[in-house]
């Protein structure tokens, strides 16, 4: 509840206004740990750039019910079904909040719709790849909520209250969503032989991709330092990897399931998992839309919305008559 | 598209009974009751509340976060409205 709403609207693209006032006053907040609130003057450059990431993330919410939602209809059991249910629509209410808290900076949720659809905006590239299997599904919750919950932790206590504020409701939820993966995986893990195996290719194509979910190495990632400065980030992205692995490599021992690389090993005087080397050509490949569900999500997304556009239109319809009736009786 | 977004409705939720309503977030509906619906399923899908309030975001006025210095200053020079102000003599009780 912020007040005055639309007052305050300004294009996401609109010229950064410079302001050194503003800037020194700002500065002096983040470095007193203090929290940015809506309304609060803040340097465009952060709005902008929050605007950005927030959107992001809640594009990536709505997209990634995607390759979860088309394993509904054919979940193994009611159980199995009802929990997955309960997941894709926990990752729509992350997206509604994200956008929630993306719009206290001043921007409409309809120009970020717009902006994903017609591909101004991203979502994360994790989710350009394809489910085959209901073993995907274990391995989404287990490795991509593992690593989306890595990354998100941290920006619980981000400079920017409603986004910290989000990023705690939807961190309490996702660990549901950690725990059922892993059963999934548990479970056909110590099934039966072909169960196993599918468990095991599942494993083996989402793992690399899962580490690809922290971004590029620090020493190549242009925007870290600066969000850091901001308080948006509070941890480079290498930090948050090893952070994963250090959880993830000792999981899959009890899921008698191997990572596939071969370097993987415990360094006992680091106390770290090492890890092979990432291929980030593929990542990078991802992100240009040359992934393989890049074209079929986007598709997914805008015709859904497009035939939902008279359903929109009827509850305003609707609620428009209703209040004409009652300002006549 | 033809259909702008419906108008914004900021969310409070009585989390249970003896607490007051607690503003949990903004939502995007056509009508308050659907607000109402859309409540409940955005913010108490596990039994977060056992109330909810919606009201319409352009219905709240809110004080100017540019004028916080000068508008809450009246109050920062008057310790004297706090307990922990006055002395009390050693040995004296339930004071």
């Amino acid at each position: 509840m912020y007040g005055n709403h639309g007052t305050t609207s300004v294009p996401v693209d609109a010229p950064a206004a410079d302001d050194p006032t503003v800037d020194r006053d700002f500065m002096a907040l983040l470095d007193d740990d203090g929290r940015v609130e809506p309304r609060d003057a803040m340097p465009d450059a952060y709005r902008r750039g929050l605007v950005r990431q927030i959107a992001q993330h809640a594009h990536s919410e709505i997209i990634g019910m995607q390759p979860e939602g088309s394993w509904i209809g054919r979940a193994p059991s009611l159980k199995r079904k009802a929990i997955l249910m309960a997941k894709v629509q926990d990752e729509a209410g992350h997206g509604l909040y994200l956008y929630a808290a993306a719009e206290t900076l001043g921007v409409d949720r309809a120009d970020l719709l717009d902006r994903l659809h017609t591909g101004r905006q991203k979502y994360s590239s994790i989710f350009n790849y394809p489910t085959p299997t209901w073993a995907d599904i274990g391995a989404i919750g287990w490795l991509v909520d593992g690593a989306a919950i890595t990354n998100q932790v941290p920006i619980t206590k981000c400079s920017y209250g409603p986004y910290a504020r989000a990023m705690v409701r939807i961190c309490k939820e996702e660990s549901f969503h950690q725990r059922q993966g892993f059963e999934i995986l548990h479970t056909l893990s110590h099934g039966s032989p072909q169960q196993h195996a599918m468990a095991q290719d599942a494993v083996d194509r989402w793992w690399w991709p899962s580490l690809m979910m922290f971004g590029p190495p620090d020493d190549d990632s242009p925007n870290s330092a600066r969000s850091m400065r901001w308080g948006i980030k509070r941890f480079s992205n290498d930090e948050l990897r090893q952070r994963f692995v250090d959880m993830t490599a000792p999981q899959s021992h009890a899921l008698g399931l191997s990572l596939p690389d071969p370097e993987l090993a415990f360094d006992a005087l680091t106390g770290h998992w090492r890890y092979g080397e990432i291929d980030f050509t593929e990542l990078f490949e991802v992100i240009k839309g040359n992934g393989p569900l890049n074209a079929q999500r986007m598709a997914h997304r805008t015709d859904a919305h497009e035939r939902g556009d008279w359903v929109r239109e009827a509850a305003l319809g609707y609620a428009a008559k209703h209040a004409r009736t009652e300002a006549v009786a | 598209m033809t259909t702008r977004d419906w108008p914004l409705w900021e969310v409070f939720v009585r989390a249970r009974r003896g607490l007051s309503h607690s503003h949990v977030g903004s939502l995007h509906a056509p009508d308050a009751e659907m607000a109402v619906r859309n409540a409940r399923d955005v913010f108490t899908r596990r039994e977060e509340g056992v109330s909810i309030w919606v009201v319409p975001a352009a219905a709240i006025s809110a004080s100017s976060p540019d004028e916080k210095d000068a508008f809450f200053d009246p109050a920062a020079d008057k310790v004297y409205r706090h307990p922990t102000f006055y002395s009390v003599p050693a040995g004296v009780e339930h004071l």
